[in-house]
């Protein structure tokens, strides 16, 4: 019988009993009398407080004692009592025993209910799944259900439809609405070339794509089973409740028969006010509450900030979260968007162009695609330099049109001659936080160019955002001194740590652990070191697979809005948490005492179904400010909080 | 008289409990059954997990077939949070849950509101 059942089947079998509270007063008594209570009540006790007497037994043989088993005993005890009062014709007490059990039903049928809706993230995020896709099978599209696509398959998706699996576009252009997954909330267009994320939704085009990633593989799955890690994790702050729950309940009925015996021999009381005590302190001393306060709201932080795509690994990480003092960003494609581009050229454009471009050919160097990407756009032809060789750690010098050419950083200074002129540019470039190489032919420096990466546009107000959170901002950056400093300056970061090699990041991260817990917010594969020294590590999405698999909280999305929304959101929630302890503590704690009747002395006591509202109320008052976690508001509005995921 | 019978009960019971609850009482840790490539153990919910430690064999697929007779809604959900399983357990059906056994170690896990506990050692 569900819990839903046998709520109505003790709701409907009380109500006599509650009619009768009210009308013995006026001389009405129930037709039957005490028989018909009796009835009634071993009807509730026998359909309704069964399973809780069965469960409390098999616990008990166990040597465990749970909740049910509070509820058991404390019915039980009033039941049998008030059997045996029936028979010697004493005051009966039938009513306490099934209210109790209709109460304390009532409460378990809405803590299920609302357990379901704190759990909903996930499986709303597997309803997202794509159920089928047009497949290119033998030179004809075919519709296959989603299980059998395969990497490499060339799959169609029309206007409406959902995009089944990871992938790159082959053909065609459409804008796709992203934001279950990644939280976005604008439509990206993407073209050839570009991938694709499975269960996104395509809007008005028709293209066809290559399948790079299926089952368990796609983004979309590799979020459902971060999220479900998430929400079946511990906090750390568990582990101590843990340990209570364990011993309350037997030590719960100690204190119980303690009471009764107090009351009894040594006050004097009669042995019905004494058991009276006796049974509301073991009904109100139920530990549910407790032991719901941290997983609830672990669910639906980490499910909330799933929805922005923001990937909270677990418990411990969410506790980590809360004491982080400062924040460490890698610059390259962090703080700056990760595309360099040539800003300015000084010096003879054409000429200076074309020999850094024949030198840059063949390099693997991101600025080298910043200066062939300026190549190409100018129309400079481009035909690669020969006898490459490596200037160590300055540069490249290579045979251009005959004559010995050379490209490199600051440092080439040293070799060669930088006249007045060029040396005041090269460092009014550096102080506008770009980086200069410089271009030299014949043993003569000819020219600059300045390559810049931009900061993104979210960074100068999420650096401001951490500021006024009482965080302390650092970046960390292989580039040099002057360029580091210029951008730390436009987006407002506080300490500036330069010239680091892409080796020691971890290093720095571990000193500056020193003076406060730090989390680390990076993206490349140079960066999973520094990810899993940082208390947090924090991986960009657009990031490598590596970096995601060393962060413990990893942002789908590419801006750095979500680094503040993600330190928020794990304050929050562990803020609810803590306060969810105190609340399920502080009315285990007060309530046992006045349920013992320590206070009857000033008339404050509890009879045994107030006790049950009580204890219903506390599980249910635990769980519903969990679920107030979804609408609490996040200083740093989120742009897209009200998608579905 | 009464009162001195009572009390004397009462502290009997009292001394009962805390033996029963809280004295050591060991239980043993059943090895899976391997059968062909695949291992599997049956557990049983009722008032716990029996038997609560089971030794599973690194790098054998195994599966835990729980069976829960306990009707309490305390029991009702098993959370794996190592494995990020959390799933539902009708009454009195075999419910099948897969470990992945590729990493030795152990692992424990717990009803949904973490107040029973149970062992998988894999080895």
């Amino acid at each position: 019988m569900s819990i839903k059942n046998r709520f109505v089947f003790s709701l409907i079998l009380s109500l006599p009993l509650l009619i009768e509270m009210f009308t013995t007063p006026l001389g009405i008594m129930l037709p039957g009398g005490v028989w018909t209570m009796f009835f009634l009540t071993t009807a509730v006790m026998a359909v309704s407080a069964g399973p809780f007497i069965e469960s409390a037994w098999a616990a008990f043989r166990h040597h465990h004692a749970n909740m049910d088993t509070l509820v058991a005993i404390g019915t039980t005890t009033a039941y049998l009592y008030s059997f045996y009062a029936m028979l010697a014709g004493k005051d009966v007490f039938f009513e306490s025993a099934a209210f109790v059990v209709t109460l304390i039903l009532l409460g378990q049928y809405f803590e299920e209910k609302m357990k379901h809706s704190a759990s909903g993230a996930v499986s709303k995020l597997v309803d997202l799944q794509a159920k089928d896709a047009e497949v290119m099978r033998d030179g004809q599209l075919v519709k296959v259900p989603l299980a059998e696509v395969a990497v490499g398959d060339i799959i169609r998706v029309r206007p409406g439809q959902k995009i089944a699996v990871d992938g790159v576009i082959t053909e065609g252009t459409s804008t796709i609405d992203e934001s279950m997954v990644t939280g976005e909330s604008m439509p990206v267009t993407k073209k050839a070339g570009d991938h694709v994320i499975g269960a996104t939704m395509n809007s008005n085009g028709t293209f066809m794509f290559k399948a790079s990633k299926v089952g368990n593989d796609t983004l979309l799955s590799q979020i459902v089973e971060m999220v479900k890690k998430a929400q079946t994790s511990h906090a750390p702050i568990q582990k101590s409740v843990d340990k209570v729950a364990d011993i309350f309940v037997p030590a719960v009925l100690i204190v119980a028969i303690a009471t009764f015996t107090i009351w009894y021999v040594f006050i004097g009381a009669s042995l019905v006010t004494a058991m009276l005590f006796a049974v509301s302190v073991v009904i109100i001393a139920c530990p549910c509450a407790l032991g719901i306060a941290t997983p609830t709201a672990l669910m639906v932080g980490t499910g909330r900030s799933a929805k922005m795509g923001i990937l909270i690994k677990n418990g411990e990480v969410l506790e980590a979260a809360n004491h982080v003092k400062t924040v460490v960003f890698d610059k390259t494609g962090t703080i700056t968007e990760g595309h360099p581009q040539v800003t300015d050229i000084v010096g003879d454009e054409a000429t200076v162009l074309r020999v850094a471009a024949n030198l840059e050919v063949s390099s693997e160097h991101p600025l080298a695609a910043a200066i062939l990407d300026k190549a190409k756009a100018e129309k400079v032809d481009v035909t690669a330099a020969e006898n490459f060789q490596a200037i160590e750690g300055k540069g490249v010098q290579a045979t251009v049109d005959g004559q010995q050419a050379f490209i490199g950083n600051d440092k080439l200074i040293a070799d060669y001659k930088l006249d007045a002129t060029l040396s005041d540019r090269m460092a009014q470039l550096q102080s506008e936080a770009k980086t200069v190489v410089l271009v030299g032919i014949a043993d003569q420096i000819i020219g600059l160019i300045a390559i810049q990466d931009a900061p993104k546009a979210s960074s100068a107000g999420a650096m401001a955002a951490l500021k006024a959170r009482g965080l302390r901002t650092v970046m960390l950056t292989g580039d040099n001194q002057r360029v580091a400093e210029a951008i730390a300056a436009e987006v407002g970061i506080d300490t500036v740590i330069a010239d680091v090699l892409p080796g020691d990041k971890a290093d720095h991260v571990k000193q500056l652990q020193a003076e406060g817990p730090v989390a680390f917010v990076g993206d490349g594969i140079n960066d999973a070191p520094a990810l899993t020294t940082a208390d947090v590590g924090i991986a960009m999405g657009s990031g490598t697979d590596i970096a995601i698999e060393s962060g413990g909280i990893v942002l789908v999305k590419n801006d750095l809005m979500d680094v503040v929304r993600a330190l928020e959101l794990s304050k929050k929630t562990f803020n609810r948490i803590k306060l969810n302890l105190f609340w399920a503590f502080i009315y285990n704690t007060l309530g046992i005492p006045v349920a013992a009747g320590v206070f009857a002395v000033f008339g404050l006591a509890l009879n045994p179904e107030i006790a049950g509202l009580g204890m219903a109320l506390s599980s249910l008052s635990v769980v519903a400010s969990s679920l107030l976690l979804n609408k609490s508001k996040l200083t740093s509005t989120p742009a897209t909080d009200a998608h579905v995921a | 008289m009464t009162k001195i019978l009572v009390l004397i009960v009462a502290l009997l019971l009292i001394g009962f409990i805390a033996w029963w609850f809280f004295g050591k009482h060991t239980t043993a840790a059943v090895d899976a059954a391997v059968t062909g490539s695949s291992q599997d153990v049956g557990v049983e919910v009722s008032g716990g997990y029996s038997p609560s430690t089971v030794v599973l064999k690194k790098g054998v697929p195994a599966t835990l077939t729980f069976n829960r007779k306990d009707p309490s809604s305390c029991l009702e959900q098993v959370v794996f949070p190592d494995f990020g399983i959390n799933e539902f357990l009708p009454q009195n059906e075999a419910h099948v849950i897969p470990i992945d056994t590729s990493k030795p170690g152990e692992y424990d896990y717990a009803c949904g509101m973490n107040m029973f506990h149970g062992k998988v050692i894999i080895k």
